[in-house]
């Protein structure tokens, strides 16, 4: 499994009108990269596009992996809401996608993974009957049972409450080694402990963000991760502002 | 628990014996004629007197309803899904299907009389088609809702539109099925009535509009009773299915 990096350059639009004006960007191969901006930027749209799938967006100039080879059947998704089937227990929807190829069901690979993210003897419960932390954890699983070697996280923790966040974060960031994340987030702090790079979007383009020196994922009570959080929290609120940079 | 039972049982027994005890009384205070409206006692007299005469009738209706029933929900499973496969049929039927739900498809009974004659045939036909449409539409509509997050899901998991339909689409129609049969228990009979009213020799609404003629209310409203209990138990059925389904998708 050799993760690749993905370089992305161009323009993103909305039918005439303009989101991001001309960037390149490139998300690192094998580590995690956060993806900032103000809400309605256009994140969402850009994940889609990277993913293939249909976007309202458009991009006008390219996607590419680092080897050259297509992305779409190498990503793996996950979103805010965690897009559980309701009327299925963990193990059932952390093979839904192996089922809906039609491939051979690995139950005891998955109930494996299940008890890697700390939900040993939750096999048979339905998202109904978990916590928003344990659904999320349920998707994580799913999302390490498909092994894609790209993963896009959109905002995958923010429904969570802060210790809950903190430890699934730890859990994503112990499990995901290895592959290539990219990280949707509008929490300065998230993108702080998580990150191996990291960027800004905004109207006039995507910009580099300056992180810690320290490996993620970093302490989040540790002084060179808040104090990095505290300029990050400035420069935001500068570009929310003016605008721009 | 048999606390729980005997107050349901109880509940059940007011609910039924206010409305008849009011029912009695106002016969017997205002001096209503028996050929207009006959006392419960008269009625449940009827029943008895005229017991094998109303099952006989009530088996033909109940045969037809079951098979008309069972014609419009296999018909109406098969188009949604066929309509949720395939874009070009959806391109051809559904406008069919948006007519039918605006137009009366209960209108189309004399017709489909005349055609098929006063037999079973032209009954069952009747039942299978007031209950097809609304048995499709249902379906169909929740069938072509799948949340975004799971097309996506779908999407990425380069997975194809045959077990799609399966495991994601029909698993999270099933409400919509089951709001399709409720419509289908309460418009079933109805249809029963009315195929029979237009034009029949036996059946329950046969036997009603014949007691009507000759003056023997009574009876009127005794097969009106076991047409009215015979939907109570189809609508309790598809309930019971309704709760189990429930259940079974949601924890359990
Ligand atoms: N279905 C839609 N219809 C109309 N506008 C949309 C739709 N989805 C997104 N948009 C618009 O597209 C822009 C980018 O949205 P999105 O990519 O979801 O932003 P982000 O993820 O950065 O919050 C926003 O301005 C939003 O209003
Ligand atoms: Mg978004």
């Amino acid at each position: 499994m050799t993760a690749p990096a993905i370089h992305i350059e161009g323009a993103l639009h909305r039918a005439q009108s303009l989101l991001i004006d001309r960037f390149a960007i490139t998300f690192a191969a094998g580590g995690w990269s956060a993806l900032l901006g103000a809400s309605g930027v256009g994140k969402t749209s850009l994940f889609r596009l990277i993913a293939g799938l249909p976007s309202a967006a458009l991009l006008d100039g390219q996607i590419a992996a680092s080897d050259g080879a297509p992305i779409g059947p190498r990503v793996a998704m996950m979103a805010q809401d965690d897009q559980l089937l309701p009327w299925a227990d963990a193990l059932d929807n952390i093979m839904i996608s192996a089922r809906l190829r039609g491939d051979l069901l690995q139950p005891d690979h998955a109930a494996a993974l299940l008890s890697d993210v700390g939900l040993a003897g939750f096999e048979r419960r339905k998202p109904a009957q978990m916590s928003a932390g344990q659904r999320q954890r349920v998707a994580l699983a799913r999302l390490l049972y498909e092994d894609r070697t790209i993963v896009l996280l959109d905002e995958p923790f923010s429904a969570l409450d802060v210790m809950t966040r903190v430890a699934t974060q730890d859990l994503a960031a112990r499990l995901l080694a290895g592959r290539t994340v990219v990280l949707i987030t509008h929490d300065p702090a998230e993108a702080i402990r998580l990150a191996d790079v990291a960027w800004i979007a905004t109207r006039a383009g995507i910009l580099p963000c300056p992180l810690p020196a320290a490996r993620p994922p970093r302490p989040p009570e540790a002084v060179s991760t808040l104090s990095s959080q505290a300029a990050l929290f400035q420069r935001l609120r500068l570009i929310s502002e003016t605008g721009a940079a | 628990m048999m606390q729980n039972l005997f107050h349901t049982l109880l509940r059940g027994l007011v609910v039924l014996l206010v409305p008849i005890a009011g029912w009695q009384a106002t016969v017997t205070l205002s001096g209503i004629p028996q050929y207009i409206l006959p006392g419960p006692i008269l009625v449940a007299q009827s029943l008895w007197d005229n017991a094998g005469l109303l099952w006989q009738n009530a088996l033909w209706s109940a045969g037809n309803l079951g098979l008309g029933l069972l014609a419009g929900i296999i018909l109406g499973i098969e188009t949604a899904l066929m309509l949720a496969l395939s874009p070009r049929a959806r391109w051809l039927l559904r406008p069919m299907l948006v007519i039918a739900q605006a137009v009366p498809v209960f209108a189309l009974a004399p017709v489909i009389t005349l055609w098929l004659g006063y037999g079973m045939p032209s009954k069952i036909v009747t039942i299978a088609l007031v209950t097809y449409f609304p048995i499709t539409s249902a379906l169909f509509d929740r069938l072509v809702a799948l949340p975004a997050g799971l097309v996506d899901l779908s999407q990425l998991s380069g997975g194809n539109p045959c077990r799609e339909l399966l495991f994601l689409r029909l698993p999270h129609a099933v409400p919509g099925l089951l709001s399709g049969l409720r419509l289908a228990v309460v418009y079933g009979p109805l249809a029963v009535l009315i195929g029979e009213w237009v034009g029949s020799s036996q059946g329950l609404g046969h036997l009603m509009l014949m007691s009507n003629g000759r003056g023997q209310t009574a009876l009127m409203f005794a097969a009106l009773l076991v047409l009215a209990f015979l939907s109570l138990c189809l609508w309790l059925a598809v309930e019971a299915l309704s709760r189990w389904a429930t259940r079974l998708l949601l924890c359990g």
